[in-house]
């Protein structure tokens, strides 16, 4: 298949799906370094131009990775509700934009195209839209889910507390959890990165955080972002897990690089059912992020939007709590500076809610891009806009184990302050208990880790 | 009679002087000399148990006990903060220091990165030596030794200013008491980890060493690793190379690591090997 087109007096041409994507992408130096990025700003608007026209059948019928070939691919056209299809295959992609953007849609509408929606149309129309249209597209959508609690209610945001430390102590992960809870950080989950990732210490991780919870009655969810092989293992000794963590890609190469199957999640999923802690029935917190693929030599020439937006097709099919986007945690290989790090942040924001997930947004950089402080406030506050679940909380913003920055205690409390928003419905009434918030304000006792002594 | 504007363009350049030659005198009364403690404080105002704030803070480096202005941070733990990151970009974007590099006598050779850019974004330009520093390289350095040591920047280069004086001096002495003969050392700079492939296949070591400059965190900017490989060839993966990281002050302190290396290397020179392959040998040799 190609496509032709005349702009300004100069021609431009197109041999694929995937080169039209890859091109109408906006700019982003990971594309670039995967040398499938448009080379000119003229070519690039030329290939939005092509996409615009393009009908959805046509993104059906040629998936940028064959279904024969590819997991990713097969999980989400299997997933695909072939009647919602049918209804709208005739749509061009910028028709699609419309009806989105349109006053007459709401979140029923969405919820009910986005069944017949391949990732890569949903790719494809994120390309047509500027800030503005992917703030409002995404605030039409909230997609709710429940484990111990219910996160994506109206009108409330939660965090997870990300308690880590450079080598797992567990006396200094709790300091660190404590003064998060005293922020009013952890509803959506106590959530640590574990340096060592062996069954014996993860599980005295898990143990630690549920215990904790058991003993001061909060209503939250403990996971340890293990590998989902070490979890599985100390799910089947018995430890207790009430959310199950795993890093998603959007190809099977990235994937198998990952060490990760659909069979080996399905398992996951299932022992969580069986052996789990909490109620459900979403039990699953994924990861991803533009760029891993491209970091793992995994892009299948497939532009990172695409295949971030793949991941979410695939990450659907398990139903989870939570799905937290951190594109920006890789370098300046894969998204050069802060104004690449906050398109991204918008576009995955829509992408996933697109898909009909619970999406949460990690604004994240790291000390060799080109991004700092200023940046990622500016991405929580417009992601905050667009109705993000959730965001993480690093104490003072420094992650003293992963070595890079995520929103801190002190700007998840701001953002709650600054819409207008409430904590999660039964832990908002925890804090109350606790003192440390009172009509949906911190009070004078919060940020003092040692009321938990 | 002058017009308006000649008028306001007068007064804009008497305001412009004024202003150069108020900059450029000496000022007068005390001058004042700002102490900023780079430690974090405990920020909490009356906290139930300052004590275990204290606790918290020596156990964990996270940045907790900082309290808050409003929901903001206090000025000063923001102000730290800024500063570590401002330390972190500067560690990547400076080069190293050319008079340190001369101190240990260092030959100073580049890779194919022209400029951080291209350097930063294209991960591949930071593995292979440019054409002239391959073509000095086969010409000047001593081949057939055991051991070639390179110093690269990698994403740090306070990381090769802060732990070279002490560790080069201590890793070479530990491998010269061992009898262990080692190539002059190298400097490369914007170079990667495997652009020790590249070097080792010219000049013809045994085991090749590369310490090089560690992402840097807001905790330190001057982390180093050391990354080891014996005979790489283009089948060389990750998982055969040996890594010892975390060396700098606060850590692995350079002198104890240039120690721990050198046993290190002896240790792999007799087994021939390195990476997981290494680490099986010696696991099976001690249990």
């Amino acid at each position: 298949m190609n496509w032709s087109i005349q702009l300004k007096n100069r021609h431009f041409q197109f041999s694929s799906l995937k080169e039209v994507l890859a091109k109408s992408s906006e700019e982003k130096t990971g594309d670039k370094l995967a040398g499938i990025s448009a080379v000119s700003s003229l070519e690039r608007m030329a290939a939005k131009v092509v996409l615009s026209e393009i009908q959805l059948k046509t993104f059906f019928e040629n998936p940028v990775i064959p279904y024969e070939t590819d997991e990713v691919t097969r999980v989400i056209y299997d997933d695909l509700n072939q009647t919602i299809y049918r209804e709208i295959r005739e749509w061009t992609v910028g028709e699609l934009r419309e009806y989105i953007l349109s006053h007459q849609t709401g979140l029923q509408e969405l919820s009910r195209i986005s069944q017949g929606l391949t990732s890569e149309v949903i790719s494809g129309v994120a390309k047509l839209m500027s800030s503005i249209d992917l703030v409002m597209a995404s605030q039409k959508m909230r997609f709710q889910a429940r484990c111990n609690t219910i996160i994506g209610e109206e009108r409330r945001l939660a965090f997870r507390c990300q308690p880590n430390h450079p080598n797992d102590d567990p006396e200094g992960i709790l300091y660190s959890l404590k003064e998060g809870l005293s922020y009013g950080s952890g509803d959506a989950v106590i959530g640590i990165n574990p340096n060592i990732d062996t069954v014996e210490s993860v599980s005295r991780l898990l143990h630690m955080t549920h215990e904790f919870m058991e003993k001061w009655k909060i209503p939250t969810q403990n996971c340890v972002l293990a590998h989902i092989t070490t979890q599985i293992e100390a799910l089947k000794k018995g430890v207790p897990i009430s959310l199950m963590f795993q890093s998603l890609a959007g190809t099977q190469k990235g994937n198998e690089a990952f060490g990760l199957s659909k069979s080996l999640l399905d398992e996951g999923f299932e022992l969580m059912k069986r052996y789990g802690t909490a109620t459900g029935p979403n039990l699953m917190y994924f990861e991803t992020g533009q760029g891993s693929e491209v970091s793992l030599d995994a892009h299948l020439g497939v532009d990172m939007q695409t295949l971030e937006s793949r991941t979410y097709g695939f990450a659907k099919h398990w139903k989870p709590f939570m799905v937290n986007n951190v594109s920006g945690f890789i370098g300046p290989e894969t998204l050069y500076d802060g104004r690449q790090m906050i398109r991204a942040d918008l576009e995955d924001l829509f992408m996933g809610k697109m898909h009909g997930l619970p999406m949460g947004i990690a604004p994240t950089y790291t000390n060799h891009m080109y991004a700092d402080q200023n940046d990622q406030e500016m991405a929580g506050m417009l992601t905050t806009l667009a109705g993000a679940n959730f965001y993480m909380g690093v104490p003072g913003g420094d992650d003293v184990m992963l070595n890079y920055q995520d929103t801190s205690f002190h700007d998840d409390a701001s953002l709650r302050e600054l819409f207008g928003l409430r904590p999660l419905r039964e832990f908002e009434k925890w804090l109350e208990r606790m003192g440390i918030m009172e009509n949906g304000k911190l009070t004078e006792i919060a940020g003092d880790l040692s009321i938990f002594d | 009679m002058k017009t308006l504007t000649e008028e306001v363009v007068e007064m804009v350049i008497k305001a412009l002087e004024a202003q150069k030659s108020s900059s450029n005198e000496k000022r007068e009364g005390p001058s004042l000399n700002i102490k900023f403690s780079e430690y974090s404080e405990i920020g909490v105002l009356n906290p139930r148990n300052r004590d275990s704030i204290v606790r918290a803070q020596a156990i964990t480096p996270a940045r907790i006990g900082i309290g808050r202005a409003g929901t903001r941070m206090r000025t000063s733990s923001y102000l730290r903060f800024r500063i570590d990151h401002a330390a972190a970009q500067d560690a990547v974007r400076k080069d190293v220091n050319e008079e340190i590099l001369k101190q240990f006598n260092l030959p100073i050779l580049k890779t194919i990165a022209a400029d951080m850019d291209t350097y930063l974004m294209n991960l591949d330009a930071g593995r292979k030596l440019s054409d002239c520093s391959a073509e000095w390289l086969e010409k000047n350095i001593e081949k057939g030794n055991q051991v070639q040591i390179l110093v690269c920047d990698g994403l740090s280069s306070s990381a090769v200013e802060s732990n070279m004086p002490d560790l080069l001096p201590a890793l070479i002495q530990g491998l010269k008491l061992k009898n262990i003969t080692v190539a002059p050392p190298l400097f490369i700079k914007r170079s990667r980890v495997w652009v020790q492939d590249h070097v080792a296949s010219i000049v013809n070591c045994d085991l090749i060493i590369s310490l090089i400059g560690e992402r840097p965190g807001l905790a330190t900017a001057e982390s180093l690793s050391a990354y080891m490989v014996y005979r790489p060839n283009e089948k060389t993966v990750e998982a055969d190379r040996t890594v010892i990281s975390n060396i700098h002050k606060g850590g692995l302190s350079p002198v104890e690591a240039g120690a721990y290396l050198s046993d290190l290397l002896a240790k792999m020179l007799i087994s021939k090997c390195s990476g997981v392959q290494f680490s099986q040998k010696r696991y099976l040799e001690t249990n």
